[in-house]
């Protein structure tokens, strides 16, 4: 039975999703204006529902709710603690924002009669993201992640053209990576008969000898992984983030991105837990070391793109690869708190550059570095978002990406790891390399016009909305007031300083 | 192109659909306890499916328009989810989803062991069905409906 009326919103965020999804295509039947607006209301309300999530969980501890009653571990389980409550918020902020962003945008690159079933499966995969970040129970992940996952596939094919392959690509791969989750859950049920976290964390202590556990764990790790872009296993990404619409690479570098980032954590911490990898701490150690080459490596690569939204992307695969750098020293208070800052602010800032590029395709169709000439005078606020959001990216202070790195240059000197230090110093220094390239274009190169041509307004107000966030989240961290969230956050994962 | 007509395929699918359709109905709602919707859903669907095999796409998308196909799909959907949401809604917001139990004012006439057997049986398994139903039939057009040029080599007269 429920206390409040509050520990019901968690699932209601996700059940009401599911439900208006299907609502909208039984309604665009009959009219296809209204979809749109019940996308935006349904998430605005969900995103009120998150603010008091994260309020009652703040005050009165974390959430346990039972679906149908049943106990766990038989029943399936949503736990709501300060790390989910957290990521809930990011991802359904963005996701309205990006919402806003996507009417306009949309309804000239995607065909009319697509319209319903477009909002229907953007619904699902914010309600499937949704639901991945507050459940308690490994197989409901799996399955949630599956909505998630076969909505973005179908967003992005929906355009046609270059992005079926893309669409192709990531499906396949996509496929994969959720197939080695589920075996790896599948060795992991054999072993201790729970499919529920916290029923499955306290099973495993006994059993991290286990060489089934081992086999469970890589498989697990590699599966989301695949699903997050981290390093070797971003193929599929550069590609998707391309060629899908300019509405969906802003929710899917943000939304999607953001929620398997925060299952790999949840997994490693939460299920796994700390213990385990002190036990495998020299084979933990290549982690760190991977992720540094994925910094270097990455920004290489997208300083060779010409295309804005590729830079962007492998910019994307930088920033998730300073995530699971922050993780991977666990040791370190500020190095977590780096990986955990880093999900809202590189959501911020990437959210920012992508709605700012989507506006520019869609007032001059440029999608090419070089054509960026003189756009400044052209579009002097959708350029100042974007440089804005770039320079939140390099890290310059006070914007919200010099606080990653930061924290994460703290927790490398507290590990006396000198040369990832240097590393992260040089992936700074590479991104502002690359994206030098473009500032250069916009505001120190003559363009052919002068006039003023802006978006329309409901395209812009998010675009600007998120330039200020950068600055202001990055200063709100700076006045150390989170720092007490972020602690019980990271205690919320089961990581425990001594 | 014409094709004779087979009266031996004709008949018999004819009188096999009612027994198809009945015996779907069956496996949905007929048994006690909880399962058997998305049996039920995938026989229901073999039925339309059979019709359209025997009597030509034309004469089967006739019978159930691409609209009411998806109609069907959130229909199903929304019986059970909205059934879920009504546990919440009718026991003031102090049971959870799908926590038939609570469900007012059956579980007070009825008792809770029943209201939740009712609720499964009735009305889960009803709409994974009906969701089944139409998404079998729905996938079976999108492999099976060609354009109109290629279409007319096909129909049969």
């Amino acid at each position: 039975m429920i206390n409040t009326v509050v520990e019901q919103f968690p699932a209601l965020i996700v059940t009401t999703g599911v439900f208006s999804a299907f609502t909208i295509l039984i309604l665009g039947l009959l009219s296809r204006k209204i979809c749109y607006y019940i996308v935006l209301i349904v998430t605005a309300f969900h995103f009120i529902l998150s603010i008091f999530t994260l309020q009652h969980v703040l005050t009165k501890g974390r959430i346990h709710y039972w679906f149908g009653g049943w106990r766990p571990p038989w029943g399936i389980e949503y736990v709501v603690d300060e790390l989910n409550a957290y990521s809930l918020i990011v991802i359904l902020f963005l996701g309205l924002l990006g919402i806003i962003f996507a009417k306009r945008s949309v309804e000239k690159e995607i065909e009319e009669r697509k319209l319903p079933t477009f909002y229907t499966v953007m619904q699902l995969l914010i309600s499937g993201c949704c639901g991945v970040v507050v459940t308690g129970d490994v197989f409901n992940l799996f399955v949630l992640a599956e909505v998630a996952s076969l909505s973005t596939y179908a967003l992005i094919a929906i355009a046609g053209g270059k992005a079926l392959r893309a669409s192709y690509n990531y499906l396949i791969l996509g496929s994969i990576a959720i197939c080695f989750y589920l075996l790896g859950i599948g060795f992991l049920y054999a072993v201790t008969g729970t499919l529920n976290m916290i029923d499955m964390r306290i099973i495993l202590q006994n059993l991290y000898e286990n060489k089934m556990v081992h086999v469970g764990f890589v498989l697990v790790l590699v599966g989301l992984g695949i699903k997050a872009a981290v390093f070797p296993l971003h193929t599929w990404q550069p590609d998707a983030y391309t060629y899908a619409p300019s509405a969906v690479t802003l929710i899917m570098s943000t939304v999607v991105a953001k929620t398997f980032v925060y299952a790999l954590i949840r997994l490693i911490f939460s299920v796994f837990t700390v213990n385990f990898l002190e036990l495998y701490i020299n084979a933990w150690n290549l982690v760190p070391w991977l992720m540094g080459v994925a910094i270097i490596v990455a920004s290489i690569l997208a300083y060779r793109q010409n295309n804005i939204k590729r830079m962007l992307a492998y910019s994307s695969i930088v920033n998730v690869a300073y995530i699971v750098l922050g993780i991977s020293f666990f040791n370190s208070q500020w190095s977590l708190s780096g990986a955990l800052v880093n999900i809202l602010n590189h959501a911020v800032a990437k959210g920012c550059a992508f709605a700012a590029v989507g506006a520019i395709v869609y007032k001059t169709g440029i999608k090419d570095v070089g054509a960026l000439a003189g756009l400044a005078n052209k579009m002097p606020y959708t350029s100042g978002a974007l440089l804005i959001s770039m320079l939140t990216l390099i890290g310059i202070p006070p914007s919200a990406g010099f606080v990653t790195k930061f924290y994460l240059a703290i927790g490398c000197l507290e590990m006396q790891n000198y040369l990832m230090l240097a590393i992260i110093l040089l992936g700074t220094l590479l991104t502002l390399a690359y994206f030098l390239r473009v500032i250069e274009q916009l505001y120190f190169r003559e363009g052919n016009s002068t006039q003023k041509e802006e978006v329309p307004f409901s395209m812009l107000a998010p675009t600007m909305f998120l330039a200020i966030l950068c600055l202001a989240i990055g200063i709100f961290w700076l006045t150390g007031i989170p720092l007490e969230f972020l602690k019980k956050s990271i205690t919320s994962m089961g990581v425990i300083f001594r | 192109m014409n094709v004779k007509r087979d009266i031996i395929v004709d008949t018999t699918s004819k009188k096999m659909m009612p027994i198809i359709l009945a015996f779907g109905l069956y496996t949905m709602i007929g048994s006690k306890g909880a399962g058997g919707g998305f049996q039920g859903g995938c026989i229901i669907a073999a039925a339309f499916i059979l019709h359209s095999l025997i009597f030509g796409f034309i004469e089967g998308r006739k019978k159930i328009p691409e609209s009411w196909n998806t109609f069907f799909k959130s229909f199903g959907l929304h019986l059970y989810c909205g059934c879920g949401l009504l546990s919440i809604i009718a026991s003031n917001f102090v049971a959870e989803f799908l926590n038939y139990s609570a469900f007012w004012p059956i579980a007070n006439l009825v008792g809770t062991h029943e209201a939740r057997a009712m609720q499964v049986e009735l009305i889960i398994e009803v709409g994974i069905g009906i969701t089944v139903f139409a998404a079998f039939v729905s996938m079976f057009y999108d492999l099976a409906w060609k354009d109109d040029d290629e279409l007319e080599d096909e129909v049969i007269k």
